[in-house]
Order: C-alpha cells, then structure tokens, then sequence
C-alpha cells in the first residue's frame, strides 16, 4: 500500500456518521474514497455545497456544479446549496466536526503552515486559515517528511496558517497528537518501528508506553 | 432595474472603477460583462474577486487583457497570470482569508463598519489590525468592503430583477449584490415575474439597477 493511500484509509477511520466533514485538496480529497459506505458522512465544498458526491459519469457535468478548485462534482440526495456567507459560518462557526488539511510544516506544539512559501510560492490562503480557526477538529494529512526533510519541525519556518494548534496528524509513519501542546507519537504505520518515526522527525516527540500500530 | 445591452451597462464602468465580480474559479461568474469590459478595454481596474480563475476564463480574462491594477482575492493560486503580474509589481494584491473576505463584504452589503474574525490572529494577516478582546478571546477588527459596481451572474432572473442563483454557482454573488453602489446582473435564464416563488428569491429586485438583457 502506497503512502497516500495509508493516510486516506487511517483518516477516514477518524470519521463518523453525521459528521459534517471538509476536505481539502491534495492527500485530503482522497479520504473520500475510503469513507466505508454505512458511514453516512456529510461532506463539504466549501464553495457552497454540503452533500458533494463522486465526479459526474462521461457527459453528465453540470457546468454550475463544481468543487471548490472548479471540478465538476455531483450532489448527493439530500444535497444543498448556499452562498459564501453561509459557507464560512458553517466552518468558522464550529458547525465543521472534522477538517482534513495537508501541510508544509506541523511544529511541536501542534501549529500548522500549509500556505505559503515565501518567495517561492504565493497562492494566497483560500479557505484554509478559517478552516483551522473554526472546525471542530482539524487534522492534518501529509506525507511525514518531503525531499528527505521532516515536515514535522521544532518551530515552524514558513508563516502559519493559525495559531491554533490542529488535533491530529496523519502521515505514512505515524499518527501525531498534541496532548498538553507537546507533539506525542500514538500510532506507528505498518511495517515502521518507533526508532525510525523517531529518526525521520525534526521535532521531539514523546513516546508513552504503548504505540500501536495503525489500523488501516 | 433597467433592462440594458451588455455595451451600454459596461459604458458606465469608467477605467480605474472598483468592481466586484461574483463566482468561484471562473463558476457563476459574469462571462458576458468580463467579455466587454475587456473588448471596451477598462483599464487599471481595482478587482474584488474570490480568486483570480484561470487564464482565458472568468476573471482570469482581465489578467490575460492586463487590465488589474490592484486586486482583492483569497486565492490565485491556479492562475499563473495573475501570479507573475503580483510578482512583477504589476498589480497590487491584497490577499486575504476567504470567510473573511465575504465577511468584508457582507458587512458592507449591511451597514457595519466591519467585523471581529478570530481568523488569522497571530498570523501575517494581523499585520497592523487592530485586535479587540470579547469575552475572554482575541478578535481582528477586519473593516467593511464595498465597490462602486458589483458584476453578478444568477440563474434566473425575472422582469422586475428578482435573483435566484444555481448550484454552486451562488458564492459570492448574492453578498455582492448587496455592497455596491451599482449592480449589473447577467443571468442564464430571464423569465416572468412570478415563476419565482416569493419564498425562493434569493436577491430582492430593488439591488439589482441594470439586467443585462440576452440576446
């Protein structure tokens, strides 16, 4: 199993029915896929739908149906629609249970930079820094390092999205909490040991007595 | 409302106007007035817009006409344009966080002087804000944001300027409609007062000042 998909699969298992869930783009639109069917989740886009469902079959688009990076998507029953307003009330209100973000960088005490990289790359924030101030629960799925360097780090070096720290973090080696604002390691992937989660992270991490191994 | 040719309502944009322009990467978003504005070439424009599209779609086809001066945005990431102009000092951009962002502007729409985000406290975007303390949790003041034209695009409109909007095509459209000193309506559909349902009007009739007429 590839990385990606062993993030999808165990962030799903954070998922429960009712919940109102947004993910973002990238790793986090993959949950999707591994979101059991009994599993009666609503989903949302945060251009103004909750109820998003699968990519439309061959000529079935509509072309004011889309998700929130212009995609055609579908509407599932029981589907509806708002505006702006009302889509950022539902996630800076508290009315997201769960957001699934990736990220840059997730420093020891749990704040996320997923943003920006100064000089290099200047897409604005979109959604994402309402969405860690507001939902519920915000986790963060990401590959556990990139190019070889932790993106779990001491301090954040690129500018945050919050100073909110998330709940969670999903990698392809572990599964990362902030309990009392001090990164703790909870779960290792299959196949990973501790001592190598240890290795590849740049920001200590405490180890209680007992780390599973993920269930995937 | 006045019914009017999509020529006469971009004749009264002058060049340097401020324009809101209503969709969500290039989704419900005014093709038709975009389309004008950059055959009647309306320079120097200040842009309030979500995100900046694509090239060659939405809003993206004033970056490809360089008609920007200054843009108001929570996202241009996907526009490559829109970004070397920014990079280039070519326009001013003022990115921000999307709820905040239509917040801006409802509260233009509706009289407040602004409103108090939890949203970017601690973060760049506090950056010479001013913070206010409510009940124990620490706010930034962001302040109000109107233009003198809102460009908005709904699904129906009838003959008097009642809205509905389709879809996720809504976004920012109906919250535009309501902060501009004057609103420009395309709509996919114009039809009879009456087909829609009091109950589902989702822009009442006197903020619309000119519907452009199809055809």
């Amino acid at each position: 199993m590839d990385g990606q998909t062993i993030i999808a699969r165990r962030v799903a298992r954070e998922l429960h029915t009712g919940d109102l869930v947004n993910l973002g783009i990238g790793i986090p639109t993959l949950v999707a896929n591994h979101v059991p069917p009994e599993l009666k989740v609503f989903f949302q886009s945060e251009n103004g739908l909750i109820g998003t469902g699968p990519m439309p079959e061959q000529g079935m688009a509509h072309p004011l149906l889309t998700d929130a990076g212009g995609r055609p998507i579908s509407a599932l029953p029981g589907a509806c629609t708002f505006d702006s307003a009302m889509s950022f009330g539902l996630i800076r209100g508290g009315h997201v249970d769960v957001t699934v973000l990736g990220g840059l960088q997730v420093d020891a005490h749990g704040h996320l930079a997923n943003w920006m990289i100064p000089g290099k790359m200047v897409p604005g924030m979109g959604g994402a820094m309402d969405l860690v101030s507001g939902a519920k629960r915000v986790i963060v799925a990401m590959q556990h390092a990139a190019k070889g360097k932790s993106k779990i780090v001491a301090k954040c070096t690129l500018p945050l999205t919050s100073t909110r720290p998330v709940s969670l973090v999903v990698t392809d080696m572990a599964v990362i909490a902030f309990p009392e604002g001090k990164a703790t390691l909870l779960e290792t992937a299959p196949g990973v040991s501790i001592a190598e989660v240890v290795a590849v992270t740049g920001a200590e991490l405490a180890i209680p007595e007992t780390v599973p191994e993920m269930k995937i | 409302m006045r019914a009017v040719s999509v020529e006469e309502a971009v004749a009264k944009i002058p060049a340097g106007a401020s324009i809101m322009v209503g969709g969500f990467m290039g989704v419900g978003t005014p093709q038709r007035l975009l389309d004008e504005i950059v055959r009647q070439q309306k320079s120097r424009l200040s842009l309030i817009s979500n995100d900046a599209a694509v090239p060659g779609k939405g809003v993206g086809k004033l970056f490809d006409a360089t008609l920007v001066a200054r843009l108001t945005a929570s996202h241009i990431g996907l526009n490559p344009k829109a970004q070397q102009q920014m990079l280039a000092n070519q326009i001013a951009v003022d990115l921000i966080p999307q709820g905040t962002f239509v917040e801006r502007i409802r509260a233009g729409g509706c009289g407040l002087g602004g409103v108090l985000t939890p949203t970017g406290v601690g973060t760049s975007v506090a950056e010479g804000k001013r913070q206010i303390e409510v009940n124990g949790t620490t706010f930034l003041l962001e302040t109000a944001l109107r233009a003198q034209f809102a460009l908005v695009h709904a699904f129906l409109a009838d003959y008097l300027g009642n809205l509905t909007y389709a879809l996720t095509a809504r976004n920012f459209n109906p919250v535009m409609a309501m902060a501009a000193d004057t609103v420009i309506v395309t709509a996919e559909h114009i039809v009879p007062v009456g087909v829609i349902a009091p109950d589902h009007v989702m822009t009442p009739a006197p903020l619309v000042d000119y519907l452009i007429t199809n055809g």
